[in-house]
């Protein structure tokens, strides 16, 4: 019985790491849009609003002024506006963009979400240290999909 | 009623900004102890294609900081340069010499701020001011070198920065110094680390926009070095440095290294006709 459960437990982790898209494995379209979720479960938008506001997160709101959000102060003004993006963009284009903007708009400075090479001198998270080893990408492929979630929340 | 006016003016202003921001006068001018008359917007110099005008930090600071600057008993930098009056006139080292002993009076090293980081002949090397110093203190003096960024070195030139305050920043960038100014150019364009960020696509492309709390300014130099209310101490520039290149989760250049020492003489460049300003007052 013992043997059976944890042969199901292993099963469903296994099944779990197959369906997550690691970042050098991702396909972009060719407007720079992901067509499938990157963790391979749905999004959630409560968990995405968490991770728009907060700092050690997306932070999404440094950058970006949200309506929705206006709660959680100090909005910045470097990236557009986000209200409407659910209706402007598709669910794959908001994957896209969060996981590497530059794929859409060359000349961004969104950082890429979803990328863990290709760097200058990258470091060791904010430290000032040369990284060692591989990259975190800054977000996990469950953080983006529920990031993509919430930006699918805001419709006019 | 005049009231009632201004409180519907302030709303107004108010809708017009993002959520929470507060507001800097960046319409405000300087002058410290109603004497100084600090330059903080000037036509760009020629060699800036990408601005028209260049901007002093100062601008984009919040009234009320911006005010400490303006009188130097509210300056918490001022106290820094009292320290710096009393190591120029310390006698130190094997030769029995004090900063005193060959420049007379910190007063007459007025405008020798404004001309650095500056090429060396001798030693066919751009130095920054900070160099400049420990060259005379191992040279003439005899004496140890400064920790760069700490202290004593700190005070030292905020001592001679105060001395030269309102006067032009003009650092020579042709002749010799041209290769490494250009080292430094392509410093400040360069994207480094995990976020991607080069110092202009902050401080060139989106200057005055926020960033969550922070107002973001041209990156401007010429006021170093600054006070910080964050850190309530003097900040040298290659620690500012080291701390915005951390910030794009990137390996930081040393305080010291020829790279910051190319980058400093490339940022101070794009301040050629701002002011001297240091020690100024920032966030």
């Amino acid at each position: 019985m013992k043997r059976i459960v944890l042969a199901a437990a292993a099963a469903s982790i296994s099944t779990f790491a197959y369906a997550q898209t690691a970042p050098n494995d991702v396909t972009f379209g060719d407007y720079g849009e992901i067509e499938v979720s990157l963790s391979g479960e749905a999004g959630d938008a409560a968990r995405g609003l968490e991770v728009m506001v907060s700092r050690g997160k997306g932070n999404c709101i440094a950058c970006h002024e949200v309506t929705a959000l206006q709660d959680y102060p100090f909005h910045g003004e470097v990236g557009p506006m986000l209200d409407g993006a659910g209706d402007r963009w598709t669910e794959a284009d908001l994957r896209g963009i969060v996981a590497n903007a530059k794929n859409v708009f060359p000349e961004s400075v969104m950082p890429a979400f979803y990328r863990t090479d290709g760097f200058t001198r990258p470091g060791d998270a904010y430290t000032g240290r040369a990284a060692e080893g591989e990259l975190d990408p800054l977000l996990t492929a469950q953080e983006i999909e529920d990031v993509v979630a919430y930006l699918m929340t805001l419709t006019d | 009623m005049k009231t009632k006016l201004l409180a519907t003016a302030s709303i107004c202003a108010a809708l017009t900004v993002p959520f929470g921001t507060v507001m800097a006068d960046e319409d405000a001018n300087l002058i410290i102890d109603g004497e100084i008359e600090i330059t903080v917007r000037a036509p760009a110099p020629d060699h800036l294609e990408n601005l028209d005008e260049i901007f002093s930090g100062w601008v984009y600071r919040a009234t009320e900081t911006q005010a400490l600057q303006a009188d130097d008993f509210e300056n918490p930098g001022m106290i820094f340069v009292d320290s710096g009056h009393d190591l120029w006139n310390t006698v130190e080292g094997e030769a029995g010499e004090s900063c005193a002993s060959c420049h007379g009076d910190a007063e007459e090293m007025a405008g020798v701020a404004a001309t650095y980081p500056k090429w060396n002949d001798a030693t066919e090397e751009v130095r920054t001011i900070s160099m400049q110093i420990n060259a005379c203190r191992t040279e003439q003096m005899g004496a140890e070198e400064w920790n760069l960024d700490k202290s004593e070195l700190l005070n030292m030139t905020a001592l001679l920065a105060s001395v030269s305050r309102g006067m032009p920043v003009n650092v020579a960038i042709d002749g010799p110094a041209q290769a490494t100014w250009e080292m430094g150019r392509d410093l400040y364009y360069t994207r480094t680390g995990q976020l991607d960020l080069s110092c202009a696509n902050c401080h060139e492309d989106n200057y005055g926009n926020n960033i969550r709390a922070d107002h973001l300014s041209q990156g401007q130099i010429n006021g170093f070095p600054t006070y910080r209310l964050k850190n309530a101490r003097l900040n040298g520039v290659h620690s500012r440095f080291r701390g915005c290149v951390r910030d794009t989760r990137a390996e930081t250049y040393s305080v010291g290294s020829p790279e910051f020492v190319a980058l400093e003489l490339y940022v101070m460049s794009r301040g050629n006709g701002l002011s001297i300003e240091g020690p100024s007052v920032r966030n």
